[in-house]
C-alpha cells in the first residue's frame, strides 16, 4: 500500500515541479551517475546469484566469445575461434597481446584456471547452474583451450558468452573470491576504482583496451553506480540533477518525468517473461486447478492485450509461448488464447464450476497487475485470494508445493535458448507444477540433444502441450522504461543487461 | 547502587541471548538460506551442493552453538551474501546509523523540549493548542509520508540539501528531521506535563517569592525536574530510533544498520541478522542504564533510594 500510495505523491509532485529541470551535468565531468534498486553484493561473479552480479561483470571482465546485443550472434571475444569437436568437447582458440587490469597477460592459463576452479565443489561457488555443466578445462596450447562436458548441453555457448568471465589466474590464486571481491581485475572495458560491497561501485576507462574487443573503448571515463532501494528516491535524486540515468521507471511516472526539460523516456521490450503457473499436478491439493478445462477457462478470461497495454508500455508485448521469441526453440504456433470471456464461461461450466471456486494466487510484483489478474479471473468466478509476497518468500513457497496459482516472471539470465525458462519450470524441478512425465522427456531432450533440428522439434512438441494442456499461460514479454538526462546517447537492450561501454555524451 | 547495575546488566545481556535465540529461530523458519545464495534458477541439486559446501545442512542448534561460540570469542562471522566480515560491514554502517540517530534526537529534542514549557507557561492558551496541535501532527504523519515530503520541499523545490547519501553532514538534515519529528510529541507532552506540575509545586512558588527572576525560576528550578521522565524517554526513544530507522534510511538512501539489517532478514543472512540484533540490544540495555544513571544525577533522591 505503502509504494503506491509514495508513487501517487510523487506523481503528484512531478506535476508541480514540469517547469524546473533537473541540475548538475554528468556530461561536464564525463562521470555517468546510475541509481541500482539493488545491491550489488560481491563482484566475483561466480559468488553473485543475482542479475546485478551479472551486469557488473560485463564492465569488468570479457568473456571468451560475446554475443551481439542486436542480433543475438556470436563474435569473437577472448577466444577468436571456437569449435564443437563432438558433442562433449568445446575447443577455443585464444586470442593473443590481451592484458588484464593489473598488466598481467592473458593466455590458456587463465582459462583453464577460472573454469577448473569454478567447476571444483570444494570452492563452494554459487553459480553452479551456469558453470555446472563443464567436467573440466585442457590447455591444449598456450593460446588454446578445450571445455569437456559432462554430458551434452547444446546451450553451452550461451553461457559461454554470457555468465562465465576469465579470471587472471595468478591474481586469483593468490587473492581468491575475497579478493577479487575487492579488488576485481578483468580484461573489461572499464575497470574498478572503488567497491563498497551492497553500496557503490565506481568504473573507471581502462586505460588499455585491447585490440578487436567487441565492446570497443567505452564512451563515458567514469561511472558511478550507487544503490538507491526506493525508486521515489532515485526519482527524486533525477530531477535534482544527482542521477544521469535511471530504469526500471514506474510505468505511472513515465509521463510525468517525460515532461521534464532536459530529461528523456524511453521504453525497451525485454527477454523477461510475465507468467501465470497453474498447480495442474496438484500439488498445493486437490483442486479443480487439475482440469484442463478450467485452466484454459482462465486463460480465455485474462485479457492479455489489456494487461499489457496497461501497465507494460508500448514495448511489450502479449507472448505466444513460455519463452521469449529470439531464444532458440520458442515455438510461435502452439494454441493461442484471445480473449474470449463467453468461451471462458462455457469451460467453467463444462468442467463443472459454474459457479466457480474459491483459489489463491501468490505474486511478488506490483500488487495493481496481481490485482488486475484475479479481476479478470473472477469474471468467470474463480475467486483468487490474493498473497503479496517478497520473491524469496514466493520462490519457497512454490518450491514447497503450496501455491495453487503463481503469477511472476523469468528473464532467464538473459540466455537466449528456451532452455533457461523451459529447463527450470517444466523438467521435473521443484518449479515443476505439471507432474507430465511426457512433457518432463520432451523438454530433457530439447535442453540436451547436440542436434539442432531435434531440439526444436522436441521444444515445439513440448510448449504445444504446455499450451495445449495450459500448464502455463504466457502473459506478455516486460518492457523498462529508462529515464536519462537528454545529453545521454543512450539504448536499451532486449536481454536486460545495460552496457554502459555503449554509450555515449552527445 | 553497583550491585544493582551489574544485576540489571546480567539481566538485560540474558535478554539479549535469548532475542538473538528467537530471532536466529525466526529467520530460519522464515526462508531458506541455500536457496537464496544460490539464486532463483539454481536446480535442487545445485542448493543441495551449497548447503552443504557452506555448512547449512547441519542442525540449527549446532548452527547457532557454533555462531554465538565465535561470536564471544569476537568474531561475528562472514555475510554469506557480501563476502565481507559481518564487524568490518558493522564498523561500516553503524556511525551512519549513530550519526542519524543522535541527530534526529537532537533535533527532536531542540524542537520538543522548547514546546513544552512555553505549552505549560501559557496552559490552554494558542501557543499550547499550536503546540499540540504540532504534536497531533507528528504522531499522525508516516514518515515515509513526511520523509517525501522533506525531499520534494527542501530538495527538488528549493534545492538546498541533497536527497540521498552519507556523504556531508548536509545529507544528514533532512533524514533527522524525518526521524526525529516522529519522537518529537512523546517529547513535548512529557515536558509540558512536568512542567505543569513542578511549576505549580511549592517550592517554585518559594523560587517566585524569593524575586528569581523568571527565567531562572523556568530553567535552572523547574525544568531541572520536569526533564527526568523526558531523560529516560530519551534514551528509549534513541533505541527506537537505531533500530527503527530503517524506513527513513531506505528513504534517503543512507547505508546504516537498519537497513543492512533489513536487507539480511529478508535474504535470511543470519550471520548479519544475529550480529545487528546482539549489537542493538546490547545498545539498548546500555542506553537504558545511562539513563538510569543520567536520572540519578539530575534528581538526588533516586540516589537515595
Amino acid at each position: 500500500m505503502s509504494r503506491t500510495f509514495v508513487t501517487a505523491c510523487i506523481a503528484a509532485a512531478l506535476s508541480a515541479m514540469l517547469v524546473s529541470g533537473p541540475a548538475g551535468a554528468g556530461k561536464k565531468d564525463d562521470t555517468l551517475s546510475i541509481a541500482w534498486d539493488q545491491p550489488l553484493d560481491i563482484a566475483d561473479a561466480y559468488f553473485n546469484t543475482s542479475r546485478e552480479g551479472i551486469l557488473a561483470a560485463r564492465m569488468i571482465w570479457d568473456q571468451l566469445i560475446e554475443r551481439d546485443p542486436d542480433t543475438f550472434e556470436y563474435r569473437p571475444g577472448l577466444a577468436t575461434a571456437w569449435r564443437w569437436i563432438d558433442e562433449l568437447t568445446l575447443e577455443f582458440d585464444l586470442r593473443q597481446g590481451v592484458t588484464f587490469h593489473n598488466g598481467q597477460p592473458f593466455d590458456a592459463d587463465d582459462v583453464v584456471y577460472t573454469f577448473n576452479f569454478v567447476v571444483d565443489p570444494a570452492n563452494k561457488v554459487l553459480n553452479m547452474n551456469n558453470v555446472g555443466w563443464m567436467k573440466s578445462t585442457e590447455k591444449t596450447g598456450p593460446y588454446q583451450v578445450r571445455i569437456h562436458l559432462k554430458a551434452p548441453f547444446p546451450a553451452a555457448l550461451e553461457y559461454v558468452a554470457g555468465p562465465m568471465p576469465i579470471y587472471p589466474h595468478k591474481y586469483y590464486s593468490e587473492a581468491g573470491p575475497h579478493g577479487m571481491a575487492r579488488k576485481p581485475i578483468g580484461t573489461g572495458p572499464y575497470m574498478v576504482e572503488s567497491l563498497e560491497p551492497g553500496k557503490l561501485i565506481v568504473f573507471v576507462r581502462n586505460p588499455h583496451p585491447w585490440e578487436g574487443s567487441p565492446k570497443g573503448r567505452p564512451g563515458i571515463g567514469k561511472v558511478v553506480q550507487r544503490f538507491v532501494p526506493e525508486k521515489t528516491t532515485q526519482i527524486a535524486m533525477l530531477l535534482s540533477g544527482d542521477l544521469d540515468l535511471m530504469w526500471y521507471v514506474p510505468t505511472d511516472q513515465v509521463d510525468g518525468i517525460a515532461k521534464v526539460p532536459g530529461l528523456t523516456v524511453s521504453a525497451g521490450e525485454t527477454m523477461r517473461v510475465g507468467y501465470i503457473y497453474f498447480d495442474a499436478a496438484g500439488r498445493s491439493g486437490d483442486s479443480p486447478l487439475k482440469d484442463a478445462r478450467v485452466r484454459r477457462a482462465i486463460a480465455y478470461a485474462i485479457n492479455r492485450a489489456e494487461f499489457t497495454r496497461s501497465f507494460f508500455g508500448k514495448e511489450a508485448r502479449v507472448l505466444a509461448a513460455p519463452c521469449f521469441p529470439t531464444q532458440f526453440g520458442c515455438f510461435q504456433g502452439a494454441a493461442k488464447y484471445d480473449f474470449d470471456l463467453t468461451k471462458a464461461k462455457a469451460l467453467m461450466a463444462e468442467a463443472g464450476y459454474a459457479n466457480g471456486f474459491d483459489t489463491e494466487l501468490y505474486a511478488f510484483r506490483e500488487r495493481k497487475w496481481v490485482d488486475a489478474l484475479a479481476g479478470y479471473m473472477r469474471a468467470i468466478g474463480v475467486r483468487a485470494k490474493i498473497n503479496p509476497l517478497q520473491y524469496p518468500a514466493f520462490r519457497d513457497k512454490n518450491h514447497a508445493g503450496v501455491t495453487p496459482i503463481s503469477f511472476g516472471d523469468w528473464g532467464s539470465y538473459s540466455i537466449n535458448d528456451a532452455s533457461a525458462l523451459l529447463g527450470n519450470f517444466f523438467r521435473g524441478s521443484a518449479d515443476d507444477f505439471t507432474g507430465d512425465k511426457e512433457l518432463q522427456e520432451l523438454v530433457q531432450e530439447g535442453d540436451t540433444s547436440a542436434d539442432k533440428d531435434k531440439r526444436t522439434a522436441a521444444y515445439q512438441k513440448a510448449i504445444t502441450r504446455i499450451m495445449d494442456q495450459m500448464y502455463m499461460l504466457p502473459t506478455n514479454s516486460y518492457s523498462i522504461y529508462y529515464a536519462y538526462k537528454s545529453d545521454l546517447d543512450f539504448r536499451p537492450f532486449k536481454d536486460e543487461i545495460p552496457r554502459y561501454y555503449l554509450y555515449r555524451w552527445k | 547502587m553497583l550491585a544493582y547495575a551489574a544485576k540489571r546488566l546480567v539481566v538485560a545481556l540474558l535478554v539479549a541471548l535469548t532475542v538473538s535465540i528467537i530471532s536466529f529461530a525466526l529467520l530460519h523458519l522464515s526462508g531458506d538460506l541455500a536457496q537464496s545464495m544460490a539464486g532463483p534458477s539454481a536446480t535442487a541439486a545445485d542448493v543441495e551442493h551449497v548447503r552443504k559446501a557452506y555448512g547449512l545442512d547441519r542442525p540449527l542448534l549446532l548452527q547457532y552453538l557454533d555462531w554465538i561460540g565465535k561470536a564471544l570469542r569476537g568474531n561475528l562471522g562472514e555475510s554469506f551474501f557480501l563476502k565481507v566480515p559481518v564487524a568490518e560491514l558493522i564498523a561500516d554502517r553503524l556511525p551512519i546509523t549513530l550519526t542519524l540517530g543522535v541527530c534526529a534526537l537532537l533535533f527532536a529534542l531542540t524542537l520538543s523540549l522548547p514546546l513544552g514549557v512555553l505549552a505549560a507557561v501559557r496552559p490552554n492558551s494558542w501557543l499550547d493548542r499550536l503546540a499540540l496541535g504540532l504534536s497531533v501532527l507528528g504522531q499522525a504523519l508516516p514518515s515515509f509520508w513526511f520523509a517525501l515530503i522533506l525531499i520534494i520541499v527542501f530538495g527538488l523545490k528549493l534545492r538546498w540539501l541533497p536527497v540521498s547519501g552519507d556523504a556531508t553532514w548536509a545529507h544528514f538534515v533532512l533524514p533527522a528531521v524525518a526521524l526525529g519529528y516522529y519522537a518529537t510529541p512523546a517529547f513535548m507532552r512529557l515536558t509540558r506535563a512536568g512542567m505543569l506540575e513542578v511549576l505549580a509545586s511549592d517550592y517554585i512558588r518559594t523560587a517566585r517569592a524569593k524575586g528569581l527572576r523568571a527565567p531562572t525560576v523556568l530553567f535552572k528550578h523547574a525544568l531541572r525536574n520536569a526533564v527526568i521522565p523526558v531523560v529516560a524517554v530519551a534514551a528509549v526513544q534513541f533505541g527506537f530510533m537505531l533500530g527503527g530507522s530503517i524506513v527513513i534510511e531506505s528513504v534517503f538512501s543512507l547505508h546504516g544498520v537498519g537497513y543492512l539489517g533489513w536487507e539480511a532478514i529478508s535474504r535470511s543472512d543470519f550471520p548479519v541478522v544475529q550480529a545487528i540484533v546482539l549489537i542493538l540490544a546490547c545498545i539498548y540495555v546500555v542506553l537504558t542504564l545511562m539513563a538510569d544513571m543520567l536520572n540519578a544525577v539530575l534528581d538526588p533522591r533516586i540516589r537515595v533510594r
